[in-house]
């Protein structure tokens, strides 16, 4: 395991855990279109690092977390892992599926009803054979009752009898994460982890990710639509559009001075922020197998609508002018927008 | 936002000690307990508070849809007729007519078989069966237009809709009869940032243009801090808190209020980086309810004095009330 990394300063030095380089991911639909889910993303995630992948429904976030953990082949680009490719063997992607974890967002549907926690739990020790291997030869109640713990559940032997519908909401978002922890990942990728939990619990939840990062270096993807959930545990954020990265950076830089026209709508949407006029952008995220020509996001965006585009002179750039990629490689702030390129210009 | 008339005549919903029991396994269940909310013409109120806290339960009882085996006592008064007394033709009259609910999850409610138009003409003709189909096919293209979406959808099916469109569709469907109170629970939680705040103008749009009375239930206090002109918040089947929106989630006075508001960060907000805030604990089950305060097990502020004596919800001036024995000591 790699040593932990201090809240808020990513390890620059150290080899990301995960990368991709210019991944695309294509589906057929019935008709025979093809929808480009993910088009051209780069991503990297370090050891202890805490990644945030924001955008909305059909903004390939999703996708993207599949394509990480080898569930969808990418159509073109590479996902490495401790930088060697990824192996899309039987096997490679069995012992892939214990260094990296997932937590999905609906603890209730993803736990066994018929199953009790501590089976929950062993499941993947035995799936594995992880207590045979185990350096310590500790019994697999031992390593249940140690991820049970890691997870915030104490005393853990209270739990090993209970079934799902015995525990709270909290208690079962709690089990899935010992579940991932069992395995000893290095990565744990969390899909909308707090969207289905109620408010009191969201917190908790949220401290036990830090406290994972903190005490065992794990890094986390975590994939959500909701920014305060971004501004509370990540040192990065990376904002998704139309399966696409459009601005990244670190989170105080993104969600303290967003440059992005997508970004500023997403956050003056967040109902708590009062300074912000809200920018309600109309419609929803166009179907991908009909990707908008130049910046795919002009024919929402609200800077183009309101003849600021046209007034720095990009107005034809932003429906005709494809943008750069973002590099994964950086801490650095980047937009992929041509009226904030125009403005750096200028 | 719309104010309510300066006179007072009765308002739209008053629910005047409203306590209720569900029975299980040989036990009595108390989910809500002595609750007392009104909701004005023009007003949109807030019921806030965390999974089963009994939100949803009092919610259950404005159209008397809880179940047979629960005792309900108090008075839940609609435009002054009490809905827990009323025969059955007047009841019949007053859902959907009169008030209609908009469920948690209905987005899954709709028929996956039938066309959009249909479902929402379905509710128009089962309660105005003399209405032409001509007539029914126009009132379902303006309620379409009312909720933002083009007349044509009504050819639509439910699986060539986004979430977003669905819950248009139910907000559609619960306009159908001219309701003049519509209760709404969660009608956001499962909706990206965007397609909620499209939603949640589209609900104050209406408030504003129909003067129809709302009820949101939500455990976003954020949400509802934006949205309505009250919330009351709700702990173990009581109101812990109720007042204007803006004040109850910027300056809340019950801990437990605070700890709603405080779930939710201020993005920007740099002792929020790195700090999540959680309320630790569960809320007590409801059929061996702590003495005294309900909440003082999870209260930062709790002392000993709190478990003695169930606090009363008092009168804390400019609208607000607040159960808790330690408001205003330091």
């Amino acid at each position: 395991m790699t040593a932990a990394t201090p809240t808020g300063t990513p390890a620059t030095e150290q080899r990301p855990t995960l990368e991709a380089n210019g991944l695309a991911v294509e589906f057929t639909t019935r008709s025979g279109a093809v929808a480009r889910a993910l088009d051209d993303v780069d991503v990297s995630v370090r050891p202890g690092e805490i990644l945030a992948l924001v955008g909305e429904s059909g903004s390939g976030k999703t996708t993207l977390a599949r394509t990480l953990i080898g569930l969808e082949r990418p159509a073109a680009g590479e996902v490495r892992w401790d930088g060697a490719g990824l192996d899309y063997s039987a096997r490679g992607l069995k012992e892939l599926r214990r260094r990296v974890q997932m937590v999905l967002q609906d603890a209730s549907s993803s736990l066994n009803p018929r199953h009790t926690v501590y089976d929950s739990v062993a499941e993947g020790l035995r799936l594995h054979r992880l207590v045979d291997r185990d350096p310590e030869g500790r019994s697999e109640a031992e390593l249940v009752a140690r991820a049970l713990a890691s997870a915030g559940l104490r005393p853990p032997e209270s739990l090993f009898l209970r079934y799902p519908h015995e525990l709270s909401g909290g208690q079962r978002q709690r089990v899935l994460i010992a579940g991932a922890l069992a395995l000893q990942p290095e990565l744990l990728i969390a899909d909308e982890p707090v969207s289905s939990l109620d408010a009191s619990i969201r917190g908790e939840i949220l401290a036990l990710l830090l406290k994972l990062r903190e005490e065992m270096g794990l890094g986390v993807l975590v994939v959500t639509h909701d920014l305060g959930l971004a501004w509370n545990i990540a040192d990065r954020i990376a904002v998704m559009y139309l399966g696409r990265v459009v601005e990244s950076g670190r989170t105080e830089d993104v969600l303290a001075a967003p440059q992005h026209p997508y970004t500023q709508a997403l956050l003056s949407v967040v109902p708590e922020i009062e300074q912000l006029e809200p920018v309600v952008l109309t419609g929803e995220i166009p179907d991908p197998t009909r990707i908008p020509g130049g910046c795919r996001f002009h024919p929402r965006c609200p800077a183009l609508a309101d003849g600021s585009a046209e007034a720095a002179g990009v107005a034809a750039a932003c429906a005709g002018s494809p943008l750069p990629v973002l590099p994964a490689e950086t801490v650095g702030h980047q937009v992929a927008c041509h009226l904030v390129a125009a403005r750096q210009d200028g | 936002m719309t104010t309510p008339a300066t006179t007072s005549p009765a308002p739209l919903l008053s629910m005047r000690g409203v306590s209720l029991t569900y029975r299980a396994h040989d036990r009595d269940v108390p989910a809500v307990r002595t609750v007392d909310l009104d909701v004005a013409r023009g007003e949109i109120v807030g019921l806030a508070g965390e999974s089963g806290c009994g939100k949803s339960t009092l919610a259950s009882t404005i159209l008397r849809l809880q179940p047979t085996s629960a005792q309900v006592s108090g008075e839940v008064l609609v435009d002054g007729a009490d809905v827990l007394t009323m025969r059955w033709g007047d009841l019949r009259t007053l859902r959907w007519g009169e008030a209609s609910i908009v469920f948690q999850g209905a987005l899954h409610s709709l028929n996956p078989v039938h066309r959009i138009g249909r479902q929402i003409g379905e509710a128009i003709t089962t309660h105005e069966p003399e209405v032409s189909d001509d007539d029914v096919r126009r009132r379902v293209g303006d309620l379409l237009e009312q909720v933002g979406l083009p007349r044509q959808r009504a050819q639509a099916y439910p699986h060539q809709l986004s979430g977003g469109q669905k819950q248009r569709i139910m907000i559609a469907m619960a306009l159908a009869c001219n309701p003049s109170l519509i209760v709404a629970d969660e009608p956001t939680t499962a909706l990206d940032v965007m397609v909620q705040a499209q939603v949640l103008d589209l609900l104050s749009g209406l408030v504003h243009d129909l003067g129809v009375g709302m009820l949101i239930i939500s455990h976003d206090l954020s949400v509802l801090a934006d949205l309505c002109d009250r919330i009351v918040v709700m702990y173990a089947g009581r109101v812990v808190e109720s007042g204007p929106a803006d004040r109850v989630f910027e300056q809340p006075l019950h801990p437990y209020s605070g700890a709603l508001s405080a779930a939710f960060p201020k993005v920007g907000d740099p002792a929020a980086r790195f700090a999540p805030a959680g309320l630790p604990g569960d809320p007590p089950d409801p059929a061996a309810l702590p003495p005294g305060c309900a909440f003082a097990p999870r209260c930062p502020r709790a002392v000993d004095a709190c478990s003695l004596e169930v606090p009363v919800l008092a009168d804390h001036g400019d609208g607000r009330s607040v159960a808790c024995w330690r408001v205003g000591e330091p």
